[in-house]
């Protein structure tokens, strides 16, 4: 079995680029010189180098001691809270600020939920000069102010999405809108491995530092390169596909993907897409997707704004269709409890998303000897407010 | 003969109409059609709307999540059409995004398209080459054209290529932009509707996208065998509701 994309775009049955014509010569360019230009060793030089002196990079690969000893079980956390910005994200913005500046693009417009990936975007066109454009849902707006002034303070301009239900699927039609209106000078820096093909496949490239650090990492201070499993919370999906990537074709490493069941799977207030989803195309590509039987796509729901997307990336559903990957549903309350649990036994403060990741261990258990690595894909600070209230604190 | 292709061949400049089906009220979808061919329209495109209409400028987002709010859905229109070629001759296409087709069932939903009288369908996310490889078989057995898209930024090769599946006429999308009223067309669009008129393609091609009033559907169709106003029409439905459609139609054609 194949989990990565094939020549045509595809993942077992889903991705591919169902993009309207006007989007055509951009995603086309894009998929001809992707690979080509990552390749380059001038790229990766630079690509490094700024992983390493502007992000931080290599992130810690942490044991977490306490954790451990309280589910009995060998916990690392991937410390992807402590990158520059505070999440993954910012390891897929570096890699495409440098592909837009190959590709000769001027101008870059991108998505945001929570905003951290809007922050990302900011920082590196910030870093390079570019102006940046990020398109944010009205309601998104309002519950993520600080990251909003963030964004701002960096020189992007935050645009409200006012269509549909005001989140972060709106905000990614308004970027995608954008992009059919300047379809010359702009680049769309796409923030999860979503979207048309190359996008997911090429974002996960960019996050595969990620696993590539574990392993070596993991090595170090275990002896063995593979851990028993994987774990990352799935918004689209890319901290997820870094934490993989490197394992996916190796049965010794287990995979656990962890949704956000928001009130519950079946409270209709959930965002546990490869439960609620069937296969459908959503922003250019084939996945599984949360819709009404009519194929209208219906509105996810989750405390975390950046796991509140009704559909997930196009690997991901490969992987739950085949069952490489086990796929876990986690509610608020459970993944606001994990999350104030680490700070109080590791003294980390996670972002609600990451929480989600660290809500297992009270729903599954592992043996003594396992070893298990989970994506920290975040920081909490951007949540304070979230716990504050959440937490009456 | 596929009524669409029989309106090809008419010696004249076509106008065509899109709306939104189900807007401004859910049952309005077969008197507009009426109204709109009474009026000297020549081909309707029926919007069935999408919750995600990636495509489309703010006018027709609105139109298509007010129709949703309508209870509009496929088989809402579906059952509205299913009479409409008793009175209805010309040439009728719907136009909406892959997702609701493809819950349908491509095959179902182009069976329905048949038996109901709907002669083709324009879908902008589906591209041509799927459209080529998994369904072009499917659309022939039920004798539907399949429209698509040309854009500023398509390449002269791609053109051809697209020419060569297209079996109707080509959408030309005046300029890169998504859905909406436009005032006029500049230097750059009149350069393109000539380079596209010089390149001799196989099928006649329609001009969209911000056409809106006499002036834009005159232009157009000097370089192209008709136009076809969307936004604009919307828009007028907006404000001046569905008793007013003739004198739409007749400030659009009157010369
Ligand atoms: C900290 C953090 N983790 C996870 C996610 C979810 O995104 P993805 O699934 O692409 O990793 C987000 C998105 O905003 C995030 O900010």
């Amino acid at each position: 079995m194949n989990y990565n994309v094939n020549e045509k775009g595809y993942y077992g049955e889903f991705g591919g680029a169902f993009i309207p014509e006007m989007l055509y010569p951009n995603v086309e360019e894009l998929r001809q010189k992707y690979l080509k230009v990552m390749a380059e060793p001038e790229f990766q030089k630079e690509f490094n180098q700024l992983l390493k002196d502007y992000v931080g990079r290599p992130s810690p690969l942490y044991f977490a001691k306490r954790l451990s000893e309280k589910y009995n079980t060998k916990i690392y956390l991937k410390r992807e809270d402590l990158n520059h910005t505070g999440a993954h994200k910012i390891n897929n913005t570096i890699g495409q600020i440098l592909m837009a500046k190959r590709l000769g693009k001027t101008r870059i417009i991108a998505e945001t939920g929570a905003g951290q990936h809007g922050v990302a975007t900011a920082t590196v066109c910030a870093l390079m000069g570019l102006e940046c454009i990020v398109y944010m849902g009205e309601i998104d707006i309002a519950r993520q102010a600080p990251n909003v002034a963030r964004m701002k303070m960096l020189g992007a301009k935050v645009v409200p999405a006012l269509s549909g239900s005001r989140t972060l699927k709106d905000a990614t039609n308004e970027a995608i809108r954008d992009w059919i209106n300047n379809p010359v000078n702009t680049h769309y820096i796409i923030g999860s491995a979503i979207g048309p093909h190359p996008y997911p496949d090429m974002v996960t490239r960019f996050q595969a530092v990620i696993s590539e650090e574990i392993k070596w990492q993991l090595k170090e201070q275990e002896g063995r390169e593979n851990p028993d499993y994987v774990v990352a919370c799935i918004g689209g999906g890319s901290n997820a596909a870094g934490t993989y990537y490197h394992y996916l074709h190796n049965p010794d490493v287990g995979i656990i993907a962890v949704e956000a069941a928001g009130l519950g799977v079946d409270s209709g207030e959930s965002a546990a897409t490869s439960v609620l989803g069937k296969e459908g195309i959503i922003h250019g590509c084939k996945t599984l997707l949360m819709q009404t039987k009519d194929g209208q796509i219906t509105e996810p729901y989750s405390i975390s704004a950046g796991l509140d997307y009704p559909g997930v990336g196009p690997m991901h559903a490969h992987l739950a269709k085949t069952r490489r990957a086990e796929f876990m549903a986690i509610t608020d309350e459970d993944a606001m409890n994990a999350g104030l649990e680490l700070c109080k036994l590791e003294g980390i403060i996670p972002a609600i998303e990451s929480s989600h990741a660290l809500a297992i261990f009270e729903q599954r258990t592992f043996k003594q000897d396992d070893v298990i690595v989970v994506s920290l894909s975040g920081r909490g600070d951007k949540d304070l407010q979230n716990y504050i209230e959440y937490f009456k604190i | 003969m596929n009524r669409i292709k029989q309106k090809l061949n008419e010696d004249k400049k076509l106008l065509s109409i899109y709306f939104t089906a189900g807007y401004p009220k859910i049952n309005d979808t077969v008197s507009i059609i009426q109204d709109l061919e009474k009026n000297g329209v020549d081909m309707i495109e029926i919007g069935l709307p999408f919750s995600d209409p990636l495509a489309d400028g703010p006018t027709i987002q609105d139109s298509s999540t007010k129709a949703l709010k309508n209870g509009m859905t496929t088989e809402v229109l579906f059952n509205q059409l299913k009479d409409i070629r008793k009175t209805v001759e010309i040439p009728l296409i719907i136009m909406g995004y892959f997702n609701p087709m493809f819950q349908y069932g491509v095959e179902a939903f182009c069976k329905k398209c048949k038996e109901i009288g709907i002669d083709g369908l324009i879908i902008p996310d589906l591209p041509v080459d799927v459209y080529h490889e998994e369904y072009q078989t499917i659309f022939e057995k039920y004798g539907l054209i399949n429209v698509f898209l040309i854009t500023p930024q398509t390449s002269d090769e791609r053109i051809r290529y697209i020419d060569s599946i297209s079996t109707g006429f080509i959408y030309m999308v005046s300029s890169a932009s998504t859905t909406g009223a436009q005032s006029g067309f500049g230097n750059e669009q009149t350069a393109y509707f000539e380079r596209i008129a010089k390149m001799n393609l196989k099928n006649p091609q329609i001009i969209g996208f911000g056409i809106s009033n006499n002036e834009t559907f005159t232009q157009a169709t000097q370089y192209a065998k008709g136009a076809i106003i969307g936004s604009a029409f919307v828009k007028h439905l907006t404000k001046s509701g569905v008793n007013t459609i003739e004198k739409f139609i007749h400030a659009i054609l009157k010369n």
